[in-house]
């Protein structure tokens, strides 16, 4: 029998700064990807050195949507599919927040899917960090408008014969200024990634291919959240700046990664204090925030 | 050939023919592992991406029923943290500890 490791004193993990602690062990699956995605997000925050309580996270509902329930920093969990118009609001109301959504590709793509395009057609100023799992987790395994082409789902038995979203090219043709793409392997690019998608001023959407190791991993017999790190270990090819027209998802196919779009454009609110102030002169105070 | 231009190094002396020049002078890090096995779901991530192969499966089980990764060969560790970032229990983590000099191990 191995030895447990030499006893060190047990010291707290130093994620239990940015987690409460009071609802963890969390709700996830033994290998499902969502926990790692979190510590590429806190480790994103620690490289920006960003004040705690100058970040809030804005969830929808589902298994990633438990996220913004999990991290200890000003969050909210919505109802699903309005993680993007509520952060919309915050934002709005207080621009000088770091406001981020992370929720799952049904949320953001599915039932949430016309507020996504819009906030990225007015290139709102928030972080959307979307948990492509391939399916909706949280109630089944149904059928997503991500589940590659073949892929069988609950909804699906036989396969799944309808075109899925390619989100980057979503998220490019509707406005979005910064899209990347990463596995939840790719864990230490996945936190470059989150910080300059933070740093960016504009609609910015980081794309994470993540195991579902309970329903789609095991309807489809790909195995646990390890073999299908595995898959991404061998079949992720970084392409930086590949036309994100080119980055559909086969099933089991190669999956291209890296950073696809990283431009410049006046956001919601430039747009409009830049407009008034055209129309009004100097009788316009630009818009700053309703909270002072 | 330049009378001036160093020999070429003899690849049959080390397999690390090209040595860095400050090679005896670098520190290599060195990592004191957390683990805290209560948390674990023995998910494997932690010990299939380790670089530096530090650790291993446990045979027993922890109190939920789950493997917990075990630092069989803790020396090794050289503080990367992959396994800190990858582990989605946070159960894992690494400390720096006193660099120590470098070995020439080659
Ligand atoms: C209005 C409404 N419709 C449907 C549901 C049921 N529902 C809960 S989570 C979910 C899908 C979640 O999928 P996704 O966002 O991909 O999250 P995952 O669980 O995969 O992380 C659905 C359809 C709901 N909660 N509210
Ligand atoms: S159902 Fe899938 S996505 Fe949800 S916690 Fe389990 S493995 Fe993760
Ligand atoms: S810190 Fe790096 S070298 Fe050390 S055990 Fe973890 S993964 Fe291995
Ligand atoms: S990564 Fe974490 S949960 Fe998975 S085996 Fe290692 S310590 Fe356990
Ligand atoms: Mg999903």
């Amino acid at each position: 029998m191995k030895k447990p490791a030499a006893a060190a004193p047990e010291m707290p993990h130093p994620m239990e700064e940015l987690l409460r602690m009071d609802r963890i062990p969390h709700i996830w699956c033994p290998t499902c990807g969502l926990g790692t995605v979190v510590t590429a997000f806190a480790a994103a925050l620690e490289t920006l050195e960003l004040p705690l309580d100058d970040v809030a996270v804005v969830s929808g509902i589902g298994c990633t949507g438990r996220v913004a329930g999990y991290i200890k920093v000003d969050s909210f969990h919505t109802t699903h599919g309005r993680a993007i118009p509520f952060a919309t609001g915050l934002h709005l109301t207080n621009p000088k927040l770091k406001t981020v959504v992370i929720s799952g590709d049904g949320d953001l793509i599915s039932i949430g899917g016309n507020h996504f395009i819009h906030a990225a057609r007015r290139n709102v100023d928030i972080t959307v960090i979307c948990v492509n799992n391939f399916t909706y987790a949280m109630t089944g395994g149904q059928v997503a408008p991500t589940t590659p082409l073949g892929a069988n789902a609950s909804t699906m038995p036989y396969g799944n014969y309808e075109r899925p979203f390619n989100i980057p090219y979503l998220a490019e043709s509707s406005g979005a200024v910064y899209v990347a793409r990463w596995s939840a392997l790719h864990v230490r690019r996945l936190t470059t990634a989150i910080a300059e998608a933070l740093e960016k001023p504009g609609f910015s959407v980081v794309e994470v291919i993540s195991p579902c190791s309970t329903l789609y991993s095991r309807r489809n017999r790909l195995g646990t959240g390890l073999d299908l790190m595995k898959f991404y270990h061998d079949n992720c090819v970084i392409k930086h700046g590949a036309p994100t027209r080119e980055l559909d998802i086969g099933f089991q196919e190669e999956i291209t990664v890296g950073k696809f779009v990283d431009l410049e454009r006046p956001t919601y609110v430039d747009a409009m204090n830049k407009w008034y102030a055209g129309v009004f002169g100097d009788d316009y105070e630009p818009y700053e925030g309703a909270v002072k | 050939m330049p009378k001036d231009l160093p020999a070429a190094p003899d690849s049959t002396k080390s397999k690390y023919w090209r040595k860095p020049l400050d090679a005896d002078k670098v520190k290599i890090p060195h990592g004191e592992l957390h683990i805290l096995t209560a948390r674990c779901k023995g998910c494997m991530f932690c010990v299939e991406y380790c670089p530096r192969g530090v650790l291993e499966m446990s045979e027993d089980f922890n109190a939920k029923g789950y493997h917990y990764p075990v630092a069989e060969n803790d020396p090794a560790c050289v503080n990367c943290r992959l396994c800190e970032m990858l582990c989605p229990e946070f159960a894992i983590f690494c400390l720096a500890v006193e660099e120590e000099d470098a070995v020439d191990d080659s």
